[in-house]
């Protein structure tokens, strides 16, 4: 077996018969056929990428004065957007945990999705930070050893670091798991379920070091909060699960994959409750911030009520509420939750609540007023707004790349032969 | 072997193509061409050695370091660099200055606000002294507006456009406080930005990766960014300038007031300092025992701005 992997013994006609090449071959193969609605799907996305690479290319030349920021709303929807995703990426943990830690097999079907949802939401959140970034080509001034990395001071260095660590586990564990499938061979526990452990911890601090990212900056007082990270947390296990629900679906429409209901009631049930905890969090910042009207409630007050006539934000904010709340009413009655429709509709509704809510109010009302209490509001221009659906469109890519190859191997319906 | 490899690399694909006759000719008419264009360019001997030594320059510049962690050497060559690399650019002289700080300086500033009456001649003279992006009006000092009767700097105005001194108001200026525990330094990502022993916080314009980190960390909106490429009218650029002072900024990095680097390490007062008519503005060291700036401070009834978030300004305001 060893000899058979060192690649220097082997001849090229061999080195093309490795399994690891054949599985890869096979990927590709399994990406690059399929139905007519499928080639159209990944035709769109294409178009929607190539649109957003546009905008960027627009934003390259002239710089960030093509986006809606200014000094005084210095991040805008880039990293409003980031900050979702980073969530979204988390909630793979809530897949990833029942089943390797509770041995909940209901779970073990849709862990590879979770895994894949993780990798798009990844790759998503750096690629929003890098087109948020004035200087793009100094990226490599933030590489540890080849520029000067400031850790432990600045909380951007730990955030790059968790984050491109969890995008590793979250690649090397599926396709650990898949090519052992793939080989027809048994996966070593002892190899895959530390990894996995150390996945769950890894979740939990991707999110909760975002989160301190923000919540460290007494220059901010609308971030400067502690509920901020489990705040954080709450709404990105219940976006998260409710995004899986969705997907799940759609995936047992038009794939072989076979999803047991119970894995969807079940991530129903963990929607619900992340839910009815996300309530109670808006409802204790609500008291906090309101019960004594001080400067330091100055951003909550634009966001809800908006400032002095500035009110751009308030009605997306109350909406992302009302669809918080109808979606958290709605899941809470159990036979409404477990039919279909209600239970769809309600995971839109909390998605978008809560991307809503994430996007636009909870980056934004940190500049607003800025620090000397001038309000100068923010809204995105169409450099932003194009390069933002380039960026999903891209993950959606990604997404549908890694599940349209891992399912049938998954299935077993691909394996390795011996050519 | 091919029918593991269907499709061999590019390269081998144009090297063992098949071609007639025609498309030979017009091949090597095209490669004829392109190669004359490259020839043109190479035998004007002036224009290309500058066009040669500017790319090399470029190319050292796109690679070069943090300025902090520099040795002197290094210092001195970057800042050749640069002058050198203006003159190419624009066919005018600058002068760079790597001044460093000297011991037994530590910087302040003290403003009085009896005395300002907003006429915002420190503004003017901070844009001209610092070469800052004249299109987009980026100042690094706010006048604030303030009704009599209140300190409230949310009702304060700072864009103000009327005969000053108005009646019933009275001024306050704001810019870079130079904290002595700086949030913005601490939590770049790159160290970018940093305290210099003569207590200026400063910024490498070349290392800075443009993530505004620092912008959202600043309690006194201290720190601005060039969203666009920053314009200053070739004859209005101040040649006299400082690595980490006024020297011109591209676009996609921040920058901010330095006290005026180029002028003070030089034993100048900053620009505003000199330009102000009412004599609001003291500027000193405040290791020196007998600066006016320690006057101030001993003998006024001085205070500073959000002192809670234990920043430690060193900007102190006093009224007579």
């Amino acid at each position: 077996m060893s000899a058979t992997l060192n690649p220097i013994t082997l001849s090229e006609e061999e080195r093309l018969q490795h399994p690891l090449v054949q599985f890869f071959l096979d990927g590709l193969r399994e990406v690059t056929t399929g139905s007519q609605k499928y080639h159209i799907w990944m035709a769109s996305l294409t178009l929607l990428m190539c649109l957003g690479a546009y905008a960027y290319g627009v934003q390259l030349r002239a710089g960030l004065t093509v986006t809606g920021m200014h000094d005084h709303v210095s991040w805008g929807f880039y990293i409003s957007n980031f900050t979702f995703l980073v969530g979204m990426a988390a909630a793979a943990v809530i897949l990833v945990m029942p089943t390797y830690v509770l041995q909940d097999h209901d779970f073990k079907k849709a862990v590879l999705v979770g895994e894949a949802l993780a990798v798009a939401a990844l790759i998503m959140a750096l690629s929003f930070v890098v087109a948020d970034m004035g200087g793009p080509d100094r990226l490599w001034h933030v590489i540890p050893m080849i520029g000067v990395f400031n850790w432990p001071a600045s909380m951007l260095t730990w955030d790059i670091l968790v984050l491109n660590g969890y995008l590793v586990l979250n690649l090397l564990i599926p396709f650990y798991l898949l090519y052992s499938r793939y080989m027809g061979r048994e996966p070593n526990k002892r190899i895959y379920v530390p990894a996995v452990l150390l996945s769950i911890l890894w979740a939990v601090s991707v999110h909760l070091v975002t989160a301190f990212l923000y919540a460290g900056l007494p220059a901010r007082p609308f971030w400067n909060s502690a509920l901020l990270g489990p705040r954080f947390l709450a709404t990105a296990f219940t976006a998260g699960p409710a995004m899986m629900i969705l997907v799940l679906r759609q995936l047992r429409q038009h794939t072989d994959i076979d999803v047991a209901q119970a894995t969807i009631d079940k991530l129903a049930t963990v929607t619900t409750v992340g839910a009815q905890i996300c309530l109670i969090m808006l409802a204790s910042e609500l008291f906090v911030e309101f019960y004594r009207d001080t400067h330091h409630g100055l951003g909550a007050r634009y966001l809800f009520f908006g400032l002095v006539g500035h009110t751009r934000l308030v009605p997306w904010i109350w909406t992302s509420i009302a669809m918080s709340v109808t979606a958290t009413a709605i899941l809470s009655v159990h036979p409404l939750r477990h039919t279909d429709r209600w239970l769809k509709f309600a995971c839109t509704l909390l998605f978008v609540g809560i991307l809503i809510e994430k996007g636009l109010g909870t980056i934004i009302p940190g500049f607003i007023p800025e620090p000397w209490g001038r309000i100068d509001e923010y809204a995105p221009t169409w450099v932003e707004l194009c390069v933002t659906l380039g960026i999903w469109a891209m993950g959606t890519f990604v997404f549908t790349i890694l599940t349209k190859a891992a399912i049938p191997v998954e299935l077993g319906v691909v394996k390795y032969r011996r050519r | 072997m091919s029918e593991f490899n269907p499709n061999p690399s590019g390269l081998h694909q144009i090297l063992s193509r098949q071609v007639d006759r025609r498309t030979a000719v017009a091949t090597a008419a095209g490669a004829l061409v392109a190669g004359l264009g490259l020839l043109q360019t190479a035998c004007n001997p002036l224009a290309a050695a500058e066009s040669k030594e500017k790319s090399q320059l470029n190319w050292e510049a796109f690679f070069q370091g943090n300025y902090r962690l520099m040795t002197d050497k290094e210092k001195e060559d970057t800042v050749h660099r640069l002058e050198r690399l203006h003159e190419l650019n624009t066919g005018n002289k600058v002068r760079i200055g790597s001044t460093a700080a000297k011991e037994g300086v530590l910087y302040g500033y003290a403003f009085n606000i009896s005395k300002c009456r907003g006429y915002m001649d420190c503004v003017k003279a901070c844009i001209g002294e610092n070469n800052q992006d004249r299109k987009s009006d980026m100042r690094y000092i706010r006048i604030h507006e303030h009704n009599k009767g209140q300190m409230s700097f949310e009702a304060a105005d700072d864009s103000f456009y009327h005969e000053v001194p108005a009646a019933g108001h009275f001024y306050i200026g704001t810019q870079c406080f130079h904290c002595q525990n700086p949030p913005c330094t601490q939590v770049c990502p790159t160290q970018a930005t940093w305290l210099e022993p003569d207590g200026l916080v400063v910024v490498d314009y070349n290392w800075c990766i443009g993530c505004r980190y620092c912008i959202a960390a600043c309690p006194y909106d201290a720190r601005r960014f060039n969203w666009g490429d920053p314009q200053v009218p070739e004859e209005e650029v101040n040649p006299n300038q400082h690595y980490l002072g006024n020297r011109l900024r591209r676009k996609g990095v921040v920058e901010k007031c330095t006290f005026c680097i180029q002028r003070t390490r030089d034993g100048k007062n900053p620009a505003c300092v000199e330009a102000c008519p009412t004599g609001s503005r003291t500027f000193g060291n405040l290791l020196d025992p007998d600066s006016d700036l320690r006057w101030i401070l001993k003998n006024k009834k001085v205070f500073r701005l959000k002192e809670d978030l234990g920043t430690e300004p060193k900007f102190w305001y006093y009224m007579d």
